[in-house]
């Protein structure tokens, strides 16, 4: 299986080589992963059937309010999911292997070194009695490298990178900002140089100033180091300029996946639309919003039918019995019964009328 | 110009920090300065520690100032010294709380906290009355039916309606300016303009002022006439909203507009200027407070603290290469001397 990696040589710069021959593959592949919550009134599922790519030195950001289902699909993919959810469907190819189906003997090699993950809060990722070193040479013991100088000299290049000085490898995470606690932990994700990082909410717990120059950083270092980046926030003008491709989720499902810019300049979907025009701009002339009337359905009883149906202001008579797929429209998917061959409305069998939804409000 | 309805003059508070050998003075608001007048919301923003919460609280009397005052319609707070002079005063300047899944009693209905504000504020009221006037304050915070909404307890409701029983709570007590601590960061962003849109309604049809306390300058910019923007405990610029935006004098203030995350325009930051973070203010010494992660800093930044000087008529900065270009360097320089 997917040890082949285990026989990596003990330097974390080697293992940043990219594994035999998959350059057309995409690097993380998603396929139709559903994930639910045994609760003692029933199953509740959290993640629908959710299809998704990540390709070498992309950055994918995944947006949705809280409740639809983002992290939990995070942890599906990184295989962290604890009782009571579960995966109940559905495939995660990494690198040629389905994680699903690996135990966590399998895993271990492939954590850190192929792929990390940077959690919300580093407060709580971070062990608050241990000194950021050792807990950096922790990660790099358990997965055989035994130099003392070896891991020292990662540690303070892991360090430098994202420009905090080595001299806190001394320090308690208690002694750092919250914006330097977050950088060490992206830090400590790059300890084996992994080619997908995947990364919970690293911003939200910092100040817009902290908050850009981590979005930044995490851009540079990018570049500079070529891996891959699974970025999951609820802030969606945050991520308009840094990621490639962005899947928005809502009520546990994909409703719409695509270029970045794109969705930003023409969102398909009507609650992509709807959140977008929820932010106020700092520029320009100022104009009244109205945001999204209502708030998201509750997991344990979702709507027949199109599930923004009860919000969306375009809705029609279709949208409360038949379920829409994804739709690809142009270079985008989207999920909306506006765009399904079968069950268009009339009224919109030309191209669809952005001013209807003023109209209809 | 008539009274405002409260004023700040040299408001300071200052914590003692820090134990046995390394006792600290933590000053966590310096020498404010400001007004807030009638029908009108301002925003305070600034990153979390410089001392926006802090101002709320001392407003809200929940501490008392280490110097400078508070005066409400003219009169300085300790003069509000019986009970139906704090009572008004409560009354008038009640505070909207940031968690909105925290700050109401899981075990009442949401109609509890409203009727025992009236009970209390307006003796005034009958029961009946003191139910119809439950049912237009929630109703004018855009919960309708408001009979029904009344009589459901807090697990009932959605985020973006609990903080508007909060609002509603407020409303209640007649107020004169509501405190509203970071009101809608723990919503989601399609409930956060509903709840904006609530504030801008109190203001123009109830006639009630809000110190709108946040961190985000686009909803600060959407709802407020007004905006002061702190750093490290001082008040660094303050004028009407749109001006200190679109064309911000102090450096402090371009960075922070710089850094604000808008999809429809391009990215204009660099890693290296966003870097560096705001300074602890233990015992601090005088100087501009900026200087460390100033672009424009000058030698004289370092020693002399800049005041607040009003460069533009209602616009005020603290900064001496701003009142250097506005050809008041001398006034800005001398004036800690």
């Amino acid at each position: 299986m997917s040890v082949s990696n285990a026989k990596a040589s003990a330097t974390a710069s080697e293992s940043a080589t990219p594994s035999d021959g998959s350059s057309g593959a995409p690097l993380l592949e998603v396929r139709g992963l559903s994930v639910v919550y045994e609760t003692s009134s029933g199953t509740v599922t959290a993640v629908d059937n959710v299809d998704l790519t990540v390709h070498r030195g992309e950055f994918v950001a995944v947006v949705g309010e809280s409740g639809c289902g983002k992290s939990t699909m995070l942890f599906g993919i990184a295989q962290l999911l604890m009782s009571p959810a579960r995966i109940s469907s559905g495939e995660v190819i990494f690198r040629g292997d389905n994680l699903v189906t690996m135990n966590d003997k399998e895993l271990a090699p492939v954590r850190w070194r192929n792929l990390s993950v940077v959690m919300q809060s580093a407060m709580n990722a971070l062990n608050p009695v241990r000194r950021i070193g050792a807990q950096y040479a922790d990660t790099m013991k358990a997965h055989g490298v035994k130099s003392k100088a070896t891991i020292r000299a990662r540690s303070e290049e892991v360090l430098a990178l994202v420009g905090i000085d080595k001299i806190h490898l001394e320090s308690y995470p208690h002694q750092l900002s919250g914006g330097m606690r977050q950088r060490a932990m992206i830090a400590m994700a790059l300890l084996f140089a992994p080619e997908l990082i995947i990364m919970d909410e690293p911003t939200s717990a910092l100040d817009v100033v902290a908050q850009r120059s981590l979005m930044l950083q995490i851009k540079e270092l990018q570049q500079q180091l070529g891996f891959a980046v699974l970025f999951v926030t609820h802030d969606m003008s945050l991520v308009s300029h840094f990621s490639d491709r962005l899947l928005v989720m809502y009520a546990a499902q994909e409703v719409e996946f695509g270029e970045t810019r794109t969705v930003f300049d023409d969102p398909k979907h009507p609650y992509s639309e709807g959140l977008l025009d929820a932010f106020p701009s700092i520029r320009g002339p100022k104009v009244p919003l109205v945001g999204i009337p209502g708030s998201p359905p509750a997991l344990s009883a979702m709507p027949t039918g199109c599930r923004f149906e009860p919000r969306c202001p375009l809705a029609y008579a279709d949208c409360k019995v038949v379920e829409p797929e994804l739709y690809k429209v142009d270079d985008v998917l989207a999920r909306c019964l506006l765009y399904s061959p079968d069950h268009r409305p009339k009224e919109h069998a030309g191209p669809i009328d952005p001013t209807a939804k003023e109209s209809e409000l | 110009m008539s009274t405002p309805i409260l004023q700040a003059r040299g408001l300071t508070r200052v914590f003692r920090v820090g134990g046995f050998g390394n006792r600290g003075e933590l000053h966590a608001v310096d020498d404010a300065d400001f007004v807030i007048n009638e029908s009108e919301i301002v925003a305070l923003v600034g990153e979390s520690g410089s001392g926006k919460s802090t101002i709320a609280r001392l407003l809200a009397q929940v501490y008392t100032p280490s110097s400078g005052e508070i005066l409400f319609e003219g009169t300085p707070l300790p003069q509000l010294r019986s009970r139906h002079d704090q009572m008004r005063y409560r009354a008038a300047v009640p505070m909207v709380f940031q968690d909105p899944f925290s700050s109401l009693n899981p075990s009442y209905r949401v109609s509890h906290g409203i009727l025992r504000g009236l009970k209390l504020h307006r003796p005034d009221l009958d029961a009946a009355a003191r139910r119809a006037e439950a049912e237009r304050v929630t109703e004018a915070v855009g919960l309708s039916p408001a009979s029904e909404m009344l009589e459901k307890y807090p697990y009932e409701m959605s985020g973006g309606q609990r903080q508007r029983i909060g609002f509603a709570q407020a409303l209640a007590y007649r107020p004169k300016v509501i405190l509203a601590d970071e009101p809608v960061s723990m919503l989601d962003i399609s409930i956060r303009i509903g709840l904006l849109n609530v504030m801008a309604t109190l203001r123009d049809e109830e006639h009630v002022s809000l110190l709108y306390i946040t961190h985000d300058i686009a909803s600060a910019r959407y709802v407020a006439d007004r905006m002061m923007v702190m750093y490290a405990g001082r008040v660094v610029e303050s004028g009407p909203v749109e001006e200190v935006l679109q064309e911000p004098q102090h450096p402090y203030t371009e960075l922070l507009v710089a850094a604000v995350p808008d999809p429809r325009t391009k990215l204009t930051m660099t890693a290296k200027q966003a870097a560096g973070e705001p300074p602890k203010v233990v015992n601090p010494k005088p100087g501009c407070r900026f200087a460390d992660r100033c672009p424009l800093v000058r030698e004289v930044c370092r020693h002399v603290t800049p005041p607040l000087l009003e460069l533009q008529p209602g616009h005020e900065v603290a900064c001496h290469v701003a009142a250097e270009n506005a050809g008041r360097a001398a006034e800005s320089m001398e004036a800690a001397a």
